[in-house]
């Protein structure tokens, strides 16, 4: 498969020309039904006969019960919040993508730096200095956003929680004291930050206001086309 | 760097050097000091901020970190006390005063493999100190310090992440020679005011206070002094 590229320099002890999986991103807000596709896409590629590993923001074992702590308190300021998620992001970057990566697996990673920058940045970060935090991540095969109309997202939160969640509505932004509003607001901020990086960072664009069905051929198609493209390299 | 560059009413004064050099005595002596003369004045160490220090604490117990996590695990528990405490302080007129700063962590992390830049761009939020005062010691004395009064290692003070030999006192007197050499290339690029760590503690800390009235008006960071 494809030599991995690295968007700045890679992390101390890494070889990018060992790395000979593939990586493929799939970011979207709550209820854009990322997990759902994670999961058909691990099937059908297992089917295939592709070892696939998963894998996902706030897993680590290193610090997750802490950041779980942590955002419970709301204590931590913005930018100690961001390090503390790039400490957990690295720490899965170097115990599970990259030897997956290594290992020959298409990894299927549920988000990744680019919602971590996005939070950051619609939080007031300076965008250079998020970038240059993560300049360690391997480059993706293929970023797939599953962009989701506003209207699409809340019936779908609603339905799956019947309430919203405080991070994912930017409570802690100060957008607006109606929980609502501030939900609305901050998912619009979120996907303007997309929409930039997308130019910068090549992401491909799915609508993901469509059925399961119509979605998952989508991103079939699109993946097969990735794969033959990596393997032929 | 712009960042962290702003002008800001306080005083930020930071002390560097090798495990056994005599920085954190010298920093101590320098708060009694001013605490005594009444400024406004605070007092910080490396690696201290609560929440933090759980996961620090956890990933060196089982060596789950490698040479990235270890630094951005630093750079976390750094930004906490920086934004909670050190730049508010700053902003207010007080003297702050660090027991290590993002410089540590340029030289061991920098030491493990980390990228400079990388290095040097994620701590570009933090303000370049005032004045660094940097220990001077010879490494051997520095080791002998160290080896003869707490002979228990840690594993990642002394460097055995890195392989350098399975020997931990060995391990420590090579990692500690690299750190050396990282501190000593800093000199220049972050103009760090050098002391000579083998003079007597007292004569040293005669010398730090001289510098410090030389290069800081302390009255204006008199509590009767507003900002």
């Amino acid at each position: 498969m494809s030599p991995q590229r690295f968007y700045n320099i890679w992390p101390p002890g890494v070889d990018p020309s060992k790395l000979t999986g593939a990586l493929i991103v799939i970011e979207g807000p709550d209820s854009s039904g990322r997990s759902t596709h994670i999961g058909l896409l691990t099937q059908w590629l297992e089917e295939q006969g592709y070892a696939v590993a998963q894998v996902g923001l706030k897993r680590s074992n290193l610090v997750a019960a802490e950041l779980e702590k942590a955002k419970q308190g709301n204590i931590l300021s913005p930018r100690t919040l961001s390090l503390f998620y790039a400490t957990d992001f690295y720490d899965q970057l170097e115990n599970q993508i990259i030897p997956a990566l290594r290992a020959g697996f298409v990894v299927l990673a549920d988000r990744y730096i680019y919602t971590l920058m996005a939070r950051d940045i619609v939080r007031g970060a300076e965008p250079a200095w998020v970038e240059s935090v993560y300049a360690m991540a391997p480059v993706p095969d293929a970023v797939f956003y599953l962009m989701v109309s506003s209207k699409t997202l809340v019936d779908r939160t609603f339905q799956a929680h019947a309430e919203l969640d405080y991070w994912e509505s930017g409570m802690d932004c100060g957008l607006s004291r109606d929980w609502f509003q501030s939900f609305l607001r901050y998912q619009r901020k979120i996907r303007q930050e997309f929409v930039r990086m997308q130019s910068k960072y090549g992401f491909e664009v799915v609508n993901a206001n469509r059925s399961i069905p119509a979605l998952d051929a989508d991103l079939k198609g699109r993946i097969q086309q990735v794969l033959a493209r990596t393997e032929k390299t | 760097m712009t960042a962290g560059q702003e002008h800001l009413p306080g005083k930020l004064i930071a002390v560097e050097g090798l495990d056994g050099s005599g920085k954190s005595t010298q920093i101590h002596l320098v708060h009694q000091w001013l605490k005594s003369k009444g400024y406004r004045v605070f007092f910080t160490e490396w690696n201290s901020s609560s929440l933090v220090k759980e996961a620090t604490r956890k990933g060196k117990k089982r060596q789950l970190l490698t040479p990235t996590t270890f630094s951005l695990i630093h750079a976390t528990d750094f930004a906490d006390r920086y934004e909670r405490q050190m730049l508010p302080l700053l902003r207010a007129g007080y003297i702050v005063l660090c027991d290590r700063y993002m410089f540590t962590s340029f030289a061991r992390d920098g030491v493990r493999g980390c990228d400079p830049g990388w290095l040097r761009r994620m701590y570009g939020f933090a303000r370049v100190p005032d004045i660094t005062f940097f220990f001077r010691l010879p490494l051997e004395m520095a080791l002998g310090r160290i080896l003869e009064g707490r002979p228990q290692l840690k594993y990642f003070e002394a460097g055995m992440d890195l392989g350098l030999s399975a020997d931990i006192a060995e391990s420590f007197r090579i990692f500690q020679g690299r750190v050396l050499d990282q501190y000593l290339a800093m000199v220049q690029e972050y103009g760090f005011t050098v002391m000579d760590a083998t003079l007597a503690v007292h004569t040293q800390q005669k010398l730090v206070r001289r510098v410090i009235q030389d290069r800081i008006d302390l009255a204006l960071y008199h509590k009767r002094v507003f900002p």
